[in-house]
C-alpha cells in the first residue's frame, strides 16, 4: 500500500521541519520526504493543501473501561474516538478491572488494540499488587510483557516505605513511575478546589495541599531512589514550582497537564455542573496561568487527555455524587492548538507537546516524521471554525464540559501504521 | 451566578438559593409574610389560594420542624400536601433521587419541596422536573437553605427595622452550614451594614471572606456592639474529623453565655435556626432569656413560607397565561 500526502504544511518539532512538503509512505513506513521517489505509484493520494501535517498525536493518559467496564466504552469504540482526535498511540493506566498486574492482563489488552488496528495502545502496569500498596507487582514480568512503565493509578501509596521500595524496584528495572499525586486523607471525600467556589456551594473542597504534600513526599523519595518519574496530569501553581526545583536538582522527572486543566478552572463548574467535576478538581485561575506558564518554560512538556468517558447517567445527580471525568480524547489537538490562537505557546511548541515530548517520555520512536519510521500521521485544518458538539463524539463518553465552544483545527485524516484509519469527510461511515 | 429561579418576568418560579435573587423580592417575600402571619391568629386559620394545587414535601434527610412547618404552610393556602420521608442511604443515591422524581411527576404535582443532604440536589431536581413543576429548597447538603434565612430576615425586620443599619453576627459551623451561607446572602442582598462571622478556623470555609464577611475567632471583639446574634448549631459528629477537641471546649470558647452576650448591645436579639443544644453553643439562661427571639423564629416560618409558596404557584399562572 503506497499513500502520497501532497502539499500539505509539514510540521514536526523532533526534526525541526515546517515546510510545504509532500510524504510517500510504503508498507506502513515513511520511505520520503520532499523528494519524489522514482517508481512509486500510489494507490492513494490525499490533497493535504492548506492543512497542517503532523505526527500522529502521543497520549500518555487515556482510560478506555476494557478491561471491566466494557457497557461504558470499550478499546474498540475509544480507539476509534482516539483517531477521530488525531491520536496514534495512547498509554492506559493500570486501574482497569482485572488491574494490569499480571502479562495475562496486558497481553488482553494488546489484543483487542491489535484487532481494532487503529492506534497502539501501551500499557502501563501496576506498581503493587491490585493497586492495594502493599505487595510488589512482577514488574520484570510486566516488562517483558511490554508494559511502557509502572504506576499506582488513581490510588496513592500511603505507606512511604512501601512507596520507597516500589521505586527502588521500577529503578532497578529501568522502569518510568507514573504518579498521580494525591494525599488521600488531604482529599477526604472533597470533589471540587477548596476556595472560593467551595465555600459558595458548599461543596467539600479538596486544599492544594493535597496534590503539593504528596507531590513533595514524591519527590523527596523520588531522590533517594534514583528511579525515572512522571507526574501525571498536575493541576496547582505551587506543584509546577516543586518539580522546577526538581529538575533544577537534575532529578529524572517530568510532567504532564490535561488539556482542560490548561483551559478551565473552579469557576467553570458554576452552578454544579457535573461535566466540569473532574480529579484532580479545576483549580484557582491562578492556578490555571501557572500551569500555562510552567508548560511555556517546558516544565511541563506534554498535554494530554486524561481521557475518561462516562455514560450520561455517571454524570446526572447531585454534584459530589457524580461520577468525575472528562471524555478528552476528541478535544485534545483543538484544546492545545486553542493555546497557540490565544498566544500562550508557539504552534511548534503546540505540536510538540502532543508528539515528540510524550514519546521522550515513553521512550517510544512515535511522534516524529521522518524517512524510516512508522508513519503515524496526524492531518488537520486550522481554517475552519466549528462548534464542540460533544453528542457527535466518536467516544462512547459523550462527558464533555466544552459543548458550544468554537474550535479550528479538526482532524481532516489520521493516519497509522501506514494506514488511512480516519477521514473525516467518511466519518458517518465509522461505525463503532 | 444566575439561578433559573426566576420566571421571564422576574417572578419567583423555584425558590433553590438566595444568591442572585434582588432586595425588591426578598422585601416583597417578607411583606406578603406580614399579611400571612395574621391568619395564625384567626378563628379560622385557612385561605384558599391555592386551593386544588398538590404539593409534594419530599425530604431525604431527617428534620421535624422544617417539615411541620412547610406542610402547615402548604394546608393553610388550602392546598393538598403529602409528605415523604425517603431513605438515602441506598447505594445508588443518583440514581434513586432521578427515579423518584419520574414517578412523583407522573402524578401531576404543582410544587416539591426539596430537602437532601447534597448540596446542589435541589437545583438538580429544578432542572429535571416538567417546566411548570415549582420546586422549593428545604436545605440541600452545605449550600442553601433560603427559607430559614428569609424568615430570619422576617424575624430581624419585626424587631429592628432598618436593615443598613444592622451589625450582624453568626457564631459557630459556617463550614457545613447551608443556614449560615444563606443567612450572609440574605443579610447582604438586604444592605446589612456589617457582617460578622466567628468560628475557629476549623470551621470556617477557607475563603470565608470572599462570602462578604468580617472573620472573628474571639467572641468578646465579634460580638461588640453588634445588635443580632445568630448562633448556629454544632453537629456533634464534628469532633470525629479533628475540627473540635470536645463540646466543653468549644462552649467555652464559642458558647453564647450571659457574659458573653453582654459585649452585644443591650437590646440585641439572639436568635438560633434549632434544633438548639443546651450547653454547647447556647447556654440555657439566653435561649430562654429576655433577648432570645428564638420561638419566633418557628411561629415566622410558617407566614414566610406561605408567602414563598403562593409565589412561585402564583407566577404558574402567568407560565399558563404566557404559553396560551
Amino acid at each position: 500500500m503506497n499513500l502520497h500526502i501532497k502539499n500539505g504544511r509539514v510540521i514536526d518539532p523532533a526534526n525541526q521541519l515546517d515546510a510545504q512538503h509532500d510524504i510517500f509512505i510504503r508498507d506502513g513506513k515513511i520511505i520520503s520526504i520532499s523528494t519524489y521517489l522514482d517508481g512509486f505509484i500510489a494507490d492513494q493520494t490525499i490533497d493535504a493543501s492548506g492543512l497542517i501535517v503532523c505526527p500522529g498525536l502521543v497520549d500518555l493518559n487515556a482510560r478506555l473501561r476494557e478491561p471491566g467496564q466494557e457497557h461504558t466504552a470499550t478499546i474498540e469504540s475509544e480507539t476509534c474516538a482516539a483517531v477521530a482526535g488525531g491520536i496514534t498511540s495512547l498509554c492506559i493506566p493500570p486501574d482497569t478491572d482485572p488491574v494490569i498486574d499480571t502479562p495475562a492482563v496486558v497481553e488482553l489488552i494488546e489484543d483487542r488494540a491489535k484487532k481494532s488496528g487503529r492506534a497502539m495502545v501501551y500499557t502501563i502496569g501496576a506498581l503493587t499488587q491490585k493497586l492495594q500498596g502493599e505487595l510488589l507487582t512482577e514488574m520484570a514480568a510486566l516488562k517483558k510483557a511490554g508494559c511502557i512503565g509502572v504506576s499506582n493509578g488513581l490510588s496513592p501509596i500511603k505507606n512511604s516505605l512501601i512507596l520507597r521500595r516500589a521505586m527502588e524496584y521500577a529503578a532497578t528495572l529501568d522502569l518510568t513511575l507514573f504518579i498521580n499525586a494525591v494525599d488521600p486523607w488531604l482529599q477526604g471525600n472533597g470533589c471540587v478546589h477548596e476556595g472560593a467556589i467551595s465555600a459558595r456551594l458548599g461543596l467539600t473542597g479538596i486544599p492544594e495541599t493535597a496534590e503539593t504534600v504528596a507531590v513533595a513526599r514524591d519527590l523527596l523519595l523520588i531522590e533517594l531512589t534514583g528511579v525515572r518519574a512522571h507526574f501525571h496530569n498536575i493541576s496547582c501553581g505551587k506543584t509546577v514550582q516543586l518539580i522546577k526545583d526538581a529538575q533544577n536538582k537534575g532529578l529524572a522527572v517530568t510532567a504532564d497537564v490535561s488539556a482542560h486543566h490548561l483551559h478551565l478552572s473552579e469557576h467553570d463548574i458554576g452552578n454544579y455542573d457535573t461535566l466540569s467535576h473532574v480529579m484532580p478538581p479545576l483549580r484557582s485561575i491562578r492556578d490555571r496561568e501557572q500551569l500555562q506558564q510552567g508548560l511555556r518554560e517546558g516544565i511541563i512538556c506534554a498535554i494530554s487527555s486524561h481521557h475518561q468517558p462516562l455514560d450520561n447517567d455517571a454524570k446526572l445527580g447531585p454534584f459530589a455524587e457524580t461520577m468525575p471525568g472528562i471524555s478528552g480524547l476528541e478535544t485534545l489537538l483543538a484544546l492545545t492548538m486553542k493555546l497557540v490562537d490565544d498566544e500562550e505557546i508557539t504552534l511548534n511548541h503546540a505540536i510538540a507537546s502532543l508528539t515528540s515530548h510524550p514519546a521522550d517520555i515513553l521512550g517510544i520512536k512515535a511522534g516524529q516524521l521522518k524517512v524510516g519510521v512508522q508513519a503515524d500521521i496526524c492531518i488537520f485544518n486550522p481554517n475552519i471554525y466549528d462548534e464542540c458538539q460533544p453528542s457527535t463524539f466518536v467516544s462512547a463518553g459523550k462527558n464533555s464540559p466544552f459543548s458550544g465552544w468554537l474550535f479550528n483545527n479538526k482532524v481532516s485524516h489520521t493516519i497509522f501504521n501506514g494506514k488511512l484509519v480516519f477521514e473525516q469527510d467518511k466519518i458517518d461511515r465509522i461505525t463503532v | 451566578m444566575s439561578h433559573n429561579q426566576l420566571t421571564e418576568s422576574g417572578r419567583l418560579h423555584h425558590f433553590l438559593s438566595i444568591e442572585g435573587l434582588k432586595r425588591p423580592l426578598l422585601t416583597e417575600i417578607m411583606d406578603r409574610a406580614e399579611q400571612f402571619s395574621s391568619i395564625s391568629h384567626q378563628q379560622v386559620k385557612k385561605v384558599p389560594l391555592l386551593r386544588g394545587k398538590t404539593i409534594v414535601n419530599l425530604f431525604f434527610e431527617n428534620s421535624t420542624r422544617t417539615r411541620t412547618t412547610f406542610e402547615l404552610a402548604a394546608k393553610r393556602l388550602s392546598a393538598d400536601v403529602m409528605s415523604l420521608n425517603i431513605n438515602t442511604s441506598s447505594a445508588s443515591k443518583g440514581e434513586s433521587l432521578r427515579d423518584t422524581l419520574h414517578n412523583l411527576e407522573a402524578m401531576h404535582c404543582d410544587m416539591f419541596v426539596v430537602r437532601h443532604n447534597q448540596s446542589g440536589a435541589a437545583e438538580f431536581i429544578a432542572q429535571h422536573v416538567a417546566p411548570h413543576v415549582s420546586v422549593i429548597n428545604a436545605g440541600d447538603g452545605c449550600h442553601a437553605h433560603p427559607t430559614q434565612a428569609m424568615l430570619d430576615m422576617f424575624t430581624i425586620r419585626r424587631h429592628k427595622q432598618h436593615f443598613p443599619n444592622l451589625r450582624v453576627a453568626i457564631i459557630g459551623d459556617i463550614l457545613h452550614s447551608r443556614v449560615a451561607r444563606s443567612q450572609i446572602q440574605a443579610l447582604a442582598t438586604l444592605g446589612v451594614g456589617e457582617i460578622r462571622v466567628i468560628a475557629p478556623k476549623t470551621l470556617l470555609p477557607t475563603d470565608t471572606k470572599t462570602l462578604g464577611v468580617h472573620v472573628y475567632h474571639d467572641m468578646e471583639a465579634g460580638l461588640k456592639d453588634v445588635d443580632v446574634v445568630i448562633t448556629l448549631r454544632l453537629q456533634l459528629e464534628r469532633m470525629q474529623g479533628a475540627l473540635l477537641p470536645s463540646a466543653r471546649e468549644y462552649f467555652q470558647c464559642y458558647g453564647l453565655t450571659e457574659r458573653k452576650l453582654s459585649f452585644a448591645k443591650p437590646d440585641a436579639i439572639v436568635m438560633h435556626p434549632g434544633p438548639i443544644n443546651r450547653g454547647v453553643e447556647i447556654a440555657s439562661a439566653v435561649a430562654d432569656g429576655p433577648q432570645s427571639v428564638i420561638l419566633e423564629q418557628v411561629t415566622h416560618g410558617i407566614a414566610v413560607r406561605m408567602a414563598i409558596m403562593s409565589m412561585a404557584l402564583g407566577s404558574q399562572a402567568e407560565l399558563h397565561e404566557a404559553t396560551a
